[in-house]
This record gives structure tokens, C-alpha cells and sequence, in this order.
């Protein structure tokens, strides 16, 4: 099968690079598959996993928020923060969950710590399922 | 003439202070060796923004954003990147001497301005001079993570979109070598200039929209600006402090010479007033 070049680059430098045959990812607007020969195209992505299909094995990737950047040959994940399956601080994602939690209890709806304790909240969950590898 | 125990304290004195600039020299070597390589990391992800955000900005005539446009400038907001630390030459004063002049000479009042200050010494230095700080960081690590920035480059963006001032411009020394730096400043926001790497400009799908891209891509783009600028004034910062300490060394070990004649020369006076002593003593015994 056809293969395309797939790098993830954050600002701490590059992440992941490799070729693989499909990335399915969870853009904004939903889920996304793409196979090589795509069309050019840019999509924001939400806080999630990345999978990379290669010819009989999977990787994942945890990217907080950022863009996919398509080209027919190239895909490229910009993210402010990303990392791979096996990188991942398992516990330090199980603290932020905690602390998250906590925060969220103790905070009203209304307020910018809530938001931001949601999103904290959800960057942890993804990494601890990418992690955990139960997606 | 000093005398012997004068020069020699001297001498010890400038001796230690030598190993003390050593050290530090050494220091900021390895540490300019890894914020340089910091720097050369965060490459690829600023080209490839770069790119895009030039693809999209530039290619969709009808994509607009509040970011892309100029207003009438009410207020001008200045991020100036300084060290926390001193003894690094004229790294600090250089970009606190530009500021404090492009300042007087674009306004008159200080309700016209408003600075984020990086660094201890900018902070000291705006504060004193009782200028608007309206954000002060200190403690930034030596090699900062992009994580440890978000917050700082999310307040500093968020500003601008909320009206706290209406042009942005960043102050910093950038990295030309490890002897050379030179104060750079930048406008950051609006996003008026975007040029992009190469000649060829992709015509992307968006998905969903390209509005809806550049409300994430932009804030994402300014915010890489500064830490981007960032990287770049520590690993000049460590160039710096190292250049300034191999002079300050060099220095010591010219003094240290010169000390060491003297020393010597008062030794070999002593000795010989001695010996005159003895001789004219020997001789009045006679």
C-alpha cells in the first residue's frame, strides 16, 4: 500500500516522523481519515489521539489541540504539545487529572478557571488513555 | 610603594576571582551549547507555521481575522526580553537602551504604552523609571519549555484581542554567533507581514472554514513568535555572559602579571636594602 510521510512537530522540536499508511485523527468537525494522495487541506484538531497505521502495527500520538496540515506526500501535525505512546508520564498525567478534578469541584460554571480546568482535565484524560492504549 | 603583603593579598585576591570567572565561563558555554540547540529545534515547527499561515492569510482573500488588521493605535504594548542575572557585558542595557529611546521618542505620556517585561532587569528597570508594566516575569528557566511560556504568551496575545493595546512589538537580542548579538525588534501583532518561507503558495481545503483555521492558527502563530524570540535571547544571553567572562579572565591574568613584576621587584628591593644592612654594619664593626 501507498504510503505518506507523517511528522508531528511541536515548538520543544520534532515528535514523530515517520512513514505510515493512514492517520485517523479527530479534527474539529469530527473524525478524519487520510490515506496518501489527499487533497491539500488544513483542519484544527481537538485534544486527542492520533493513530498512525503502518503495515500490521499502530502508533498513537497525544496531541493537545494545534492543526493538521495535508499534502498529497506529506502530512504535518502542528501542535503546542504532543507526545508519543510510550513518552508519557503516566503518573504525572494521573496528578494533572486529579488536580484537575479537584479544581473543577471547586470552582463555579461561570468562571475562567473552570474552562481552563476543563481543558486541563481533558489533556490528562488523553494522555492516560493513549497511554493505557484504550482508544 | 606597596609593600610585599599588600601585593601578595593582591595577587591571591585577583587569583580567585579569575577561578570565579572561569567557572562561569564555563557554565554559560554548555549552557549556550543547549539553548542554541533549543533554538535549532523549534525551527521546523515556526517554518512550517510560517508556511501555512502564510498559505492561508495570503492565498483566501476572504478570510479575515481581527489579528490581520490594523487599527487606529491607541495603545502600544512592548514585550522586552531581558536576563534575570547581570555580568553578561551589555547584553541588558543594549535592548534596555533601545526600548527607553524608541519610548520617548513615539510618546509623550505614559497612558500611550504599556510594557511586558521578561527578565529581572527589565522589570527593575521599567518599574524604576515608573513606567505602565502591566506584566512582569521573572525566574524563566534556562531552557524553557514551551509549556512553561503558554501561560505568558497567552496573557500577551489575549491582550491584544481584548483591546489592551492595539500594536505589539517585541525587543530582543538575537543569536548571530557566539560573539555577535545584536538587539532586534519585531512587530508581532497585527500579523500585517506575514512572508512566507518559500515561493510557492499551497491552495488548501479547509476544514471547516478558513476563519474558524485562523482563530486557532493565529493566536498559535504570535504566541511561537515570542517564545521563538525567547529561545533566541537566552541562548544570547549565555553567549554574552560567556564572552563577557572570558574578557573579565583574560583581564585577571594580565593584572595577575603585572602584579607578579612588582611583587618581584619590591622582593628583590628588600633583599638588597638587607644586604646593604649587613655590609654597612660588618664595616662599622672594622
Amino acid at each position: 500500500m501507498k504510503t505518506i510521510k507523517v511528522s508531528v512537530v511541536t515548538p520543544d522540536g520534532p515528535v514523530y516522523e515517520s512513514d505510515v499508511e493512514m492517520v485517523s485523527t479527530k479534527a474539529e468537525s469530527g473524525e478524519l481519515g487520510i490515506l496518501a494522495g489527499h487533497v491539500p487541506m488544513v483542519a484544527p484538531l481537538q485534544i486527542g489521539a492520533v493513530r498512525l497505521k503502518k503495515e500490521n502495527q499502530s502508533d498513537l500520538v497525544a496531541v493537545s489541540g494545534g492543526f493538521l496540515e495535508v499534502r498529497p506526500d506529506q502530512v504535518t501535525i502542528l501542535a503546542q504539545s504532543a507526545e508519543q505512546a510510550t513518552d508519557i508520564d503516566l503518573d504525572r498525567a494521573k496528578r494533572a487529572k486529579d488536580r484537575a478534578e479537584q479544581r473543577l469541584n471547586e470552582t463555579k460554571r461561570e468562571n475562567v478557571d473552570f474552562k481552563r480546568a476543563e481543558l486541563a482535565l481533558k489533556r490528562a484524560m488523553n494522555r492516560i488513555n493513549v497511554s493505557e492504549r484504550n482508544i | 610603594m606597596a609593600s610585599l603583603r599588600d601585593i601578595k593579598n593582591r595577587i591571591n585576591s585577583t587569583k580567585k576571582t579569575s577561578q570565579i570567572t572561569k567557572a562561569m565561563q564555563m557554565v554559560s558555554a554548555s549552557k549556550m551549547t543547549r539553548a542554541e540547540m533549543n533554538a535549532k529545534a523549534f525551527v521546523p515547527y515556526m517554518e512550517k507555521i510560517q508556511e501555512v499561515t502564510a498559505s492561508i492569510a495570503l492565498g483566501s482573500a476572504d478570510a479575515s481575522h481581527p489579528m490581520l488588521v490594523s487599527r487606529p493605535v491607541k495603545k502600544t504594548g512592548y514585550v522586552v526580553i531581558t536576563s534575570d542575572r547581570g555580568l553578561a557585558g551589555a547584553f541588558n542595557s543594549r535592548v534596555l537602551k533601545a526600548v527607553n529611546q524608541t519610548i520617548q521618542q513615539r510618546h509623550k505620556s505614559n497612558d500611550e504604552f504599556a510594557i511586558i517585561a521578561i527578565g529581572r532587569m527589565a522589570v527593575d528597570f521599567f518599574k524604576g523609571k515608573g513606567m505602565n508594566v502591566i506584566v512582569d516575569i521573572v525566574g524563566v528557566a534556562d531552557q524553557p519549555s514551551f509549556a512553561e511560556i503558554k501561560d505568558l504568551t497567552t496573557k500577551t496575545v489575549g491582550m491584544f484581542s481584548d483591546e489592551t493595546y492595539d500594536e505589539l512589538y517585541i525587543y530582543y537580542n538575537h543569536y548571530v554567533s557566539a560573539i555577535t548579538q545584536e538587539v532586534t525588534s519585531k512587530k508581532i501583532l497585527p500579523l500585517t507581514d506575514i512572508s512566507s518561507g518559500s515561493d510557492q503558495l499551497t491552495s488548501y481545503e479547509f476544514e471547516p472554514s478558513a476563519e474558524e483555521i485562523l482563530k486557532v492558527l493565529l493566536p498559535q502563530y504570535a504566541e511561537s513568535l515570542i517564545y521563538g524570540a525567547l529561545l533566541d535571547s537566552k541562548a544570547s544571553e549565555h553567549a554574552a555572559r560567556m564572552t563577557a567572562m572570558k574578557n573579565a579572565t583574560d583581564n585577571a591574568k594580565d593584572l595577575i602579571n603585572a602584579l607578579d613584576l612588582s611583587y618581584n621587584r619590591a622582593r628583590q628591593a628588600a633583599i638588597t636594602q638587607e644586604i646593604t644592612e649587613i655590609v654597612g654594619g660588618a664595616a662599622a664593626l672594622e
